[in-house]
């Protein structure tokens, strides 16, 4: 059965340097699960998308000096889930299909590329999008773990190639 | 600048990013290669990113803005020293395609 194990909950202002708070924090709480420094990575990388996506467009529209926030909630399952949901109360994605389309961007002349959802859905295993225009925009990913054992295996296996 | 270290050697403006690269770094990492490339006037511009941990998407952006720079003082653009999951985000962009960048 799923259970969860642990569940975090962080509010933040949208601003650029949460964006590293953001990774560090979800690091932080994930190290009980001894994740690979694969799947860390992606993790981070993946967070980093959303939080960025929060900051650069979400609150684009906010009256000057007003900062909007970040809502992020993590939950960690004894099945070695991890589910992930960052949200804003921000101004919401008309399109999400055309916005989750690679290169599509809205931010021009700020040199994004238009990749966030692209990295999201190649770095983690699940990723649903739902926005609403004018109330905000959730993003949910959810990650599979290795079971330690598999990494350890794996480590084996590849030292064992190593070696030949 | 803590986010790169710079140098001209033999025509080669050298940039040894230093920092994590996200849209908050991404930034002042921009403004100051874009500065020193003004000043320098190099026929090659090398990117090392081996000093890099962490590089979201607005790493991809920062090459391609950086691309755009070089060759408009008709400079090429290296991109060197990816660890496996930069290499794996570089190959997502689709950059490494583009005739006018080497990544090495």
């Amino acid at each position: 059965m799923k259970n969860i194990i642990n569940e975090m909950k962080l509010r933040l202002p949208a601003i650029s340097v949460n964006e590293s708070v953001c990774r560090s924090a979800i690091s932080a709480f994930l190290a009980e699960l001894d994740p690979t420094v694969e799947e860390l990575g992606d993790i981070r990388l993946a967070v980093s998308e959303a939080v960025t996506n929060c900051i650069v467009h979400a609150y684009r529209d906010m009256p000057r000096g007003e900062v909007g926030n970040i809502y992020i909630s993590v939950r960690l399952y004894n099945t070695r889930e991890v589910s992930i949901e960052i949200s804003d109360n921000g101004c919401g994605i008309e399109n999400v299909e055309e916005a989750m389309r690679p290169m599509f961007t809205t931010g021009e002349g700020n040199e994004r590329c238009g990749m966030g959802f692209l990295v999201m859905e190649n770095f983690t295993d699940t990723l649903s999008v739902k926005s609403k225009v004018g109330r905000g925009t959730t993003v949910l990913m959810r990650k599979f773990l290795k079971q330690p054992e598999e990494n350890v295996s794996d480590l084996i296996s590849s030292s064992v190639k190593g070696e030949k | 600048m803590k986010e790169a270290k710079m140098k001209m050697e033999g025509g080669s403006l050298f940039v040894y990013i230093t920092c994590e690269i996200d849209h908050h770094t991404a930034k002042k990492i921009r403004e100051s290669v874009d500065t020193e490339l003004a000043r320098a006037m190099p026929k090659e511009l090398i990117f090392d990113f081996s000093g890099v941990g962490f590089m979201d998407s607005s790493g991809i952006g920062l090459i391609l803005g950086r691309l755009e720079k070089a060759q408009s003082v008709g400079a090429t653009l290296v991109v060197r020293g990816l660890s496996p999951t930069l290499r794996k985000l570089v190959r997502i962009s689709g950059i490494e395609k583009l005739k006018s960048l080497s990544v090495i």
